[in-house]
């Protein structure tokens, strides 16, 4: 099959000190992977690098089928092919819940107001918040802010999804409904980056499963192999830490 | 032992009495010495007499602070006014001092002042004479312009507050329009309205233009054309690239470190000299976009403290959804950014419209250069006080509405909560 993401000897740095080593990772169309690691591994520079929020040094980054490199004239086109959802929302404070959702759809893929409106509420819809759709995101709670944030990134019909850590800031119990709304999403057959520490997410959805520490990713395996039998003794013990 | 029991919710009935009792003996005291100059405690002792308002008060501000006594309207007072001893004192010293004030200034305003009559002459009271402000009028409000042109100046910025009132009623998607004509292509109407030379209107030169009506033209030039520049200067100042950001800074750095009214001689006297023969740019025009370039620069680094006040999150999330750098800061960074700072931005435009006066410089002369001119004026020597203080009202009123006007704003485009 295709790879719609492909990363090759990717290796970045912060001044002098080096984050991402090595990494190899092909994703294909619609499968779902999701890593973990212990703090400060590198899963977020890795995610941010797949849409250039970071730019990596060496290596080659190619997002369906096109690579990412200083030189790439339209960084902001492949951007809105990959929808992203951050630990912290984002949300535009200064907009309410629909306009968050039409904004980029109007402006960036240049659709009519009215049909961006439809898309949006079938979105939020899909996230069971489209009764908030004309409140402002102070007004609602973390877990249905986090719905928004992830609608938002759908009304731009992505084709890959990137999340990272998207329940880490939410209380345990608006965790669930964020986790559904993304188990409804893999089960759509979008192509999904997870980062997460929520395991029972990963094994319900994931292909597979990615294990990163000191900026490498020290295991790739099928998600039941991972945790029946993961290889590498540093997994052993961060998964005993977790689980 | 306490000689007499502490205010409380037992005594209050007859506590809170005898206390208001002494503040209005003490306030009557005041009043009537302030405004009928009598003294109605004369039989006391004179130093005890001079004390007495002071001492009557601060014991019944004592009997009435009580603490949760029950009636809001008291507890209100204590809080705000009478939360102890000394917030007490600080309450009857500034009673006092306004007491005592008004009766002066009542004379100076009004009660001595002269209103009536055309020359100095008329002026016979010891209080203000408005007889100046009355005769020189005319020039306070248009400078030099010849008076069977002022029409024009009347219809342009009648024009202009018709326009803005019924912008302010209309639906959200005409008032875009307004807005666009207001900001694009009314100010050239006004302009040509005002300077003439065609359309069969007669020229007027800048240099006559003057008084109310060239601080407003100035103001409002420089505030139209300030902004845009501020804005583009602060972002410009984060800018990526080296070259637009050194550029920005060294702008914004040179600007700020030169007095005002250096630049404004500058513009006037020097820059001219810079300037191919024959070629020739109006005084007024001049000196303007010196007003301009100056506040642009303040308007930058206001600007700038709001678009470093957003949180990182908001540039990736525009990022992350497909957003270039012009797009981003469109729709979603400087939106932001200026609601944070419309307080400063306020604070910058209001010293703009202050700072107007200092074209005297150049020899323009807006309200307070006519006042200026007109008090040296032989027929009107030692007008200055009245002068100034209409100055100042006029200036304050202009300032205070402005204010007024940018705190609706906040209020209007606040989303918290
Ligand atoms: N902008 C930056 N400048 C310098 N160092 C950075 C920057 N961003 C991240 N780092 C460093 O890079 C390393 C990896 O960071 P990253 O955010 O990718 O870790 P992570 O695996 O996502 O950790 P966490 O689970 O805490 O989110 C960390 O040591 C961090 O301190
Ligand atoms: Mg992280």
């Amino acid at each position: 099959m295709s790879k719609i993401i492909e990363l090759k000897n990717v290796n970045k740095w912060f001044d002098k000190f080096q984050v991402l080593k090595d990494i190899d990772l092909e994703v294909a169309p619609q499968e779902k992977i999701v890593i973990c690691g212990p703090s400060g591994s590198g899963k977020s520079t890795l995610i941010r690098c797949i849409n250039r929020l970071e730019e990596h040094q060496k290596g080659n980054i190619i997002v369906d089928g096109t690579e990412l490199s200083e030189s790439t004239k339209n960084i902001e086109k492949i951007r809105a092919e990959v929808g992203m959802v951050f630990q912290q929302f984002n949300l535009f404070p200064h907009l309410s819940i629909l306009d968050n959702c039409t904004l980029a759809p109007i402006w960036v893929k240049k659709l009519p107001k009215k049909q961006a409106e439809e898309v949006a509420m079938s979105n939020l819809k899909r996230v069971q918040i489209d009764d908030q759709a004309l409140k402002f995101p102070g007004q609602l709670s973390g877990g249905q802010q986090q719905r928004a944030a992830i609608a938002r990134a759908l009304c731009m019909e992505p084709k890959i999804m990137l999340f990272d850590e998207p329940t880490s800031a939410l209380d345990p119990e608006m965790i669930k409904e964020v986790l559904d709304v993304m188990v409804d999403l893999a089960n759509g057959g979008m192509t999904m980056l997870v980062v997460t520490h929520e395991m029972g997410f990963a094994k319900e959805v994931a292909d597979y499963m990615i294990f990163m520490d000191e900026g490498k990713i020290v295991e790739r395996a099928k998600t039941k192999e991972f945790f029946e039998s993961p290889k590498s003794e540093r997994t052993k013990l961060f998964l005993s830490q977790i689980l | 032992m306490n000689l007499i029991a502490k205010p409380s919710k037992e005594n209050i009935k007859t506590y809170v009495p005898i206390g208001f009792s002494l503040i209005f003996l003490s306030l009557i005291d005041v009043f009537a010495n302030a405004f009928f100059n009598l003294n109605l405690m004369a039989f006391l002792p004179s130093q005890l007499s001079y004390f007495l308002p002071l001492i009557l008060g601060f014991i019944g501000f004592y009997l009435i602070r009580i603490e949760f006594s029950g009636v809001r309207h008291l507890d209100l007072l204590n809080k705000n006014i009478n939360s102890n001893n000394f917030n007490a004192l600080l309450t009857l010293f500034t009673i006092f001092i306004i007491l005592k004030s008004i009766p002066p200034m009542l004379n100076w305003f009004i009660l001595d002042a002269n209103f009536i009559g055309n020359s100095k002459d008329d002026c016979t009271g010891d209080g203000a004479c408005w007889v100046f402000i009355k005769v020189w009028f005319n020039r306070f409000m248009y400078g030099l312009y010849p008076d069977t042109e002022q029409w024009r100046i009347n219809t342009a910025f009648l024009i202009l507050f018709v326009i803005v009132g019924i912008s302010f009623f209309v639906s959200e998607k005409l008032k875009k329009y307004f807005i666009l004509f207001l900001v694009f292509i009314y100010p050239f109407i006004g302009i040509k309205l005002i300077s003439g030379g065609s359309f069969g209107l007669e020229y007027v030169e800048s240099a006559a233009w003057g008084g109310l009506s060239l601080t407003f033209i100035i103001s409002a030039f420089a505030i139209l054309f300030c902004f845009p520049i501020g804005v583009f200067l602060a972002l410009g100042r984060r800018s990526s690239l080296p070259a637009i950001r050194y550029i920005s800074i060294g702008f914004i750095e040179l600007w700020r470190g030169v007095p005002l009214i250096t630049v404004l001689f500058m513009s006037a006297v020097m820059f001219p000299m810079f300037l191919p023969d024959g070629t020739f740019i109006d005084k007024l025009i001049r000196v303007l976009i010196a007003i301009t370039l100056f506040e642009a620069a303040y308007m930058a680094e206001v600007v700038r403290g709001g678009l470093q006040a957003l949180p990182k999150g908001q540039y990736e999330a525009a990022k992350s959804l497909g957003m270039g750098y012009w797009r981003m800061n469109a729709l979603i960074i400087l939106p932001q950014a200026l609601k944070l700072v419309i307080p400063g931005i306020a604070n910058t435009l209001l010293a703009l419209v202050k700072d107007t006066p200092l074209i005297f410089v150049v020899g323009l002369m807006e309200l307070a250069g006519m006042i200026g001119l007109a008090k040296t004026n032989p027929k009107w020597l030692g007008m200055a006080m009245e002068g100034y203080v209409f100055a100042g009202l006029v200036f304050w009123v202009i300032c205070y509405a402005m204010s007024r006007y940018s705190q609706n704003l906040e209020k209007k485009l606040s989303t918290e909560r």
